[in-house]
């Protein structure tokens, strides 16, 4: 059992270049997904399906805006905030997008020290991270309670259509929950690693199986996935 | 290269992404300061995006270093979406023309 958790580098290893190799590993023998360890295949597999729930949404977004006859409201202008006797546009949300690509560097920093087994720098990372996370959803809860007491709500706005409100609270609250999980797993796995888990390949309680720093690399992926889906509803809900 | 130790590159290639992704992320929030209007915007906004997504997944979740059976398997169902997001534009567009036509015109 336990040694299906394990990184099968095998002598499949041996790749034929473009779509050839990609027939030989999809019709070999047990995994078609060589140098991959089951759980990042899988981390990958999940991240794929959340993509398709989160297209969902924002399809969901753009057929209500582009179906209204109610003009939709300026997000420039919603999201604005008062900052020393003017109106800057956007610069909340600005501040949230840079947080989160920098909690996603210092995420891609702590997977490489992981893989050098540098376990202190590697827990420091995480935190720094985790940190950042919660920054992010601070930040998020601000704007949801600015915008609330501004009185927007799922069922109608004071500037426009009201599906705005509806779709804002939907997109980014599911997004919020994505960073606030994220967070709890990263408090996890830093836990873990300034422990030693993943040297001494102590078993998970709940999953029992051996603790790798591959498991780092797929908390990183999780969380570069939260960050890529922020790219996506930046562009196509607050800038557009 | 993806080995048994896994994927270890050297630190500056992340420093260098984070980098660039703080510039197109400042370049698309630019945009909507200067207030581009029109085709530009939105062709701007979705050039910055798609990079800005490019980065993330080929570099930060090093999808550019595995094997070409994973990235198909991952990157090509989404490709689909377009589909989607076609057939929604219809839609989208059938229930603005009825609204339009048994409702009234825009903003009334």
């Amino acid at each position: 059992m336990a040694d299906t958790a394990q990184t099968n580098t095998g002598q499949a290893a041996v790749l034929a270049p473009g779509l050839e190799g990609i027939v030989a590993d999809w019709s070999s023998d047990q995994r078609a997904f060589k140098n991959v360890p089951w759980g990042k295949a899988m981390m990958w597999i999940f991240l794929l399906s959340d993509t398709f729930i989160f297209s969902c949404f924002l399809l969901s977004y753009m057929t209500v805006r582009s179906s209204t006859t109610v003009p939709w409201p300026n997000a420039s202008e919603v999201f604005s905030l008062h900052i020393g006797g003017q109106d800057v546009p956007l610069i909340l949300i600005a501040i949230m997008t840079f947080i989160l690509i920098s909690s996603s560097g210092t995420m891609a920093m702590a997977v490489n020290f992981g893989y050098r087994k540098e376990r202190k720098i590697t827990t420091y990372l995480i935190l720094a991270t985790a940190f950042f996370g919660i920054c992010f959803v601070g930040m998020q809860a601000f704007e949801w309670t600015k915008l609330i007491s501004e009185g927007v709500r799922p069922w109608g706005n004071p500037w426009g259509a009201p599906q705005f409100g509806s779709t804002f609270f939907m997109i980014t609250g599911f997004h919020g929950f994505h960073v606030s999980v994220g967070v709890i797993f990263l408090l996890i796995v830093a836990r873990k690693v300034w422990r030693g888990d993943y040297d001494q390949q102590r078993r998970g309680f709940f999953t029992t199986m051996k603790g790798r720093y591959e498991i780092v690399e797929q908390m990183g992926l999780y969380w570069h996935f939260v960050d890529l889906v922020w790219v996506f509803i930046f562009a196509l809900f607050y800038l557009w | 290269m993806a080995s048994a130790e896994g994927q270890v590159h050297p630190i500056s290639t992340y420093l260098w992404i984070w980098l660039l992704l703080f510039v197109f992320s400042f370049f698309s929030y630019l945009v909507d300061y200067f207030h581009l209007e029109g085709m530009l915007r939105w062709s701007l906004i979705l050039l910055f995006m798609m990079v800005k997504a490019g980065f993330i997944v080929g570099i930060f979740m090093h999808m550019a270093w595995e094997r070409l059976a994973l990235i198909y398997a991952i990157l090509l169902p989404p490709v689909f979406i377009m589909v989607f997001v076609a057939l929604m534009t219809l839609e989208a567009e059938n229930t603005l023309f009825s609204r339009i036509t048994f409702f009234g015109p825009i903003g009334s």
